[in-house]
């Protein structure tokens, strides 16, 4: 059964000190930008992040680093011209970081929620980010093992949602968001907008509800984006 | 081809869009590769591929245009194609992972002879690490083109026949674009000198010891 709540704060409140938390979001597009700052104010500390990025200038994930909240994150790219707090945090030897080749960070979640205890991949074979992994060669070609990646809670964006939780996204900001709601235990969805249950065509659903477990809506710039581009498209 | 001056860069985005097949699925990594772009013309109907989720991806957008949810790998807001499609991650990757890409094109810090590719890290231990998708990219398409200059501010050629950077990837680049000439690479370590600009194929041997073919004729 997916819960539906009021606001943000409700939707992370049992998420608890130590926890894993996949963070959706390539950038900001997608970023589940409401819930993150929900969850600095929640007070959860101790937590291992997984994000694409290590947030950015100061706002959502860049806060909680600032706030020494994450002993850990997991991600592809955390250098940017404005990951100053990471950097920072980095630096000063207070956060932990292992970075994984994005496809690397896509699959080991995908691996998660699929039940897949391990996989061979070619990405990064013969590299750094390889070292101390068991290699195999099959078929001619050298492979590296490579774990998954669960998680405690992932939050999410999505864009539109049926009041069963299944879920659709907007463009390039679908990025982790499905693969990560497969991949944790409880996910948590900030939607733009809930529709009564038969509202989505079944064959478009990205996201089955099945993954989803707690939903709020938040009315973002995506509303506003999708209002102007069907204007357009009336035109 | 030889020419008696080097190249500038949208010369050479020029002579790498001339080279990919029409009909191709490309992708085009982040800095001087994305000038590509600006030379694939509608008789290359070539369909572009972005790691953080989209096929048929458009130009950049233009001011009125902006939109925080359609972005490319380098997060600069872009436009879409008609017969786009969006995609997660994982479905990217595999794109990119199970060789259904015919061609991406990178950027270097340097390229060994027998296509081994560095270009995530300058080796400085005390940078943050950081490095996307570009060792997934660096694997997975048919063919990996390499866009950069041929020698380091220092004169160093970039070229080499064993990186000193951290690599990306192994023997994973099949030609090597650059401002002094087109050098297609080989497993055995060989290297096709297909074209030079502003330097002589005695001048190029000079400054490695690769062994090189001079192709510049055909």
């Amino acid at each position: 059964m997916t819960k539906i709540v009021d606001t943000a704060a409700d939707a992370v409140a049992n998420i608890s000190d130590g926890s894993t938390v996949l963070m959706g979001g390539f950038g900001d597009a997608g970023q589940p930008m409401e819930l993150i700052e929900a969850l600095l104010e929640s007070g959860a500390k101790d937590l291992t992040v997984v994000n694409n990025n290590a947030g950015q200038a100061d706002a959502g994930l860049a806060l909680l680093i600032k706030e020494r909240r994450v002993n850990k994150i997991i991600c592809s790219f955390p250098r940017q011209s404005d990951s100053w707090h990471f950097d920072e945090a980095y630096r000063a030897g207070e956060i932990e970081l292992e970075l994984v080749p994005q496809g690397n960070l896509a699959e080991r979640l995908r691996a998660a929620g699929a039940g897949i205890g391990a996989f061979f991949t070619p990405t990064g074979y013969g590299t750094r980010l390889a070292e101390g992994k068991e290699v195999r060669e099959i078929n001619g070609r050298n492979y590296v093992l490579e774990y998954p990646i669960h998680g405690d809670v992932a939050l999410i964006k999505a864009f539109q949602a049926d009041e069963k939780g299944n879920l659709v996204y907007r463009k390039t900001a679908r990025n982790f968001g499905p693969v990560m709601a497969t991949a944790a235990k409880q996910t948590i969805v900030q939607v733009e907008e809930i529709l009564p249950t038969g509202s989505l065509d079944p064959e478009n659903i990205v996201t089955p509800s099945i993954y989803t477990d707690v939903m709020v809506p938040i009315e973002t710039q995506s509303t506003e984006l999708a209002a102007r581009e069907r204007a357009q498209g009336a035109k | 081809m030889l020419r008696s001056e080097k190249v500038d860069r949208n010369t050479l985005a020029q002579f790498v869009a001339d080279d990919i097949e029409a009909g191709s699925f490309v992708n085009l990594g982040i800095g001087q590769p994305t000038l590509v772009s600006n030379y694939l013309t509608e008789e290359h109907d070539v369909t572009l591929h972005t790691e953080n989720g989209m096929l048929g991806m458009g130009r950049a957008a233009e001011e009125a245009e902006v939109d925080v949810d359609l972005i490319n790998a380098g997060k600069v807001p872009v436009t879409e194609t008609p017969g786009a499609a969006f995609f997660h991650q994982a479905d990217s990757f595999a794109i990119m992972r199970g060789g259904h890409l015919d061609v991406c094109v990178l950027g270097a810090f340097q390229v060994s002879a027998t296509g081994d590719l560095a270009n995530w890290h300058t080796g400085a231990e005390d940078a943050i690490p950081a490095v996307g998708g570009a060792m997934d990219l660096a694997i997975g398409a048919k063919r990996v083109f390499v866009m950069m200059n041929l020698f380091t501010r220092d004169g160093d050629i970039k070229l080499v026949s064993e990186a000193t950077y951290p690599l990306t990837g192994v023997g994973c680049v099949s030609r090597v674009y650059t401002d002094h000439g087109i050098f297609e690479l080989s497993d055995s370590g060989t290297v096709e000198v297909l074209a030079l600009f502003g330097l002589s194929f005695e001048e190029l041997t000079s400054k490695s010891d690769i062994e090189f073919v001079d192709a510049t004729s055909k």
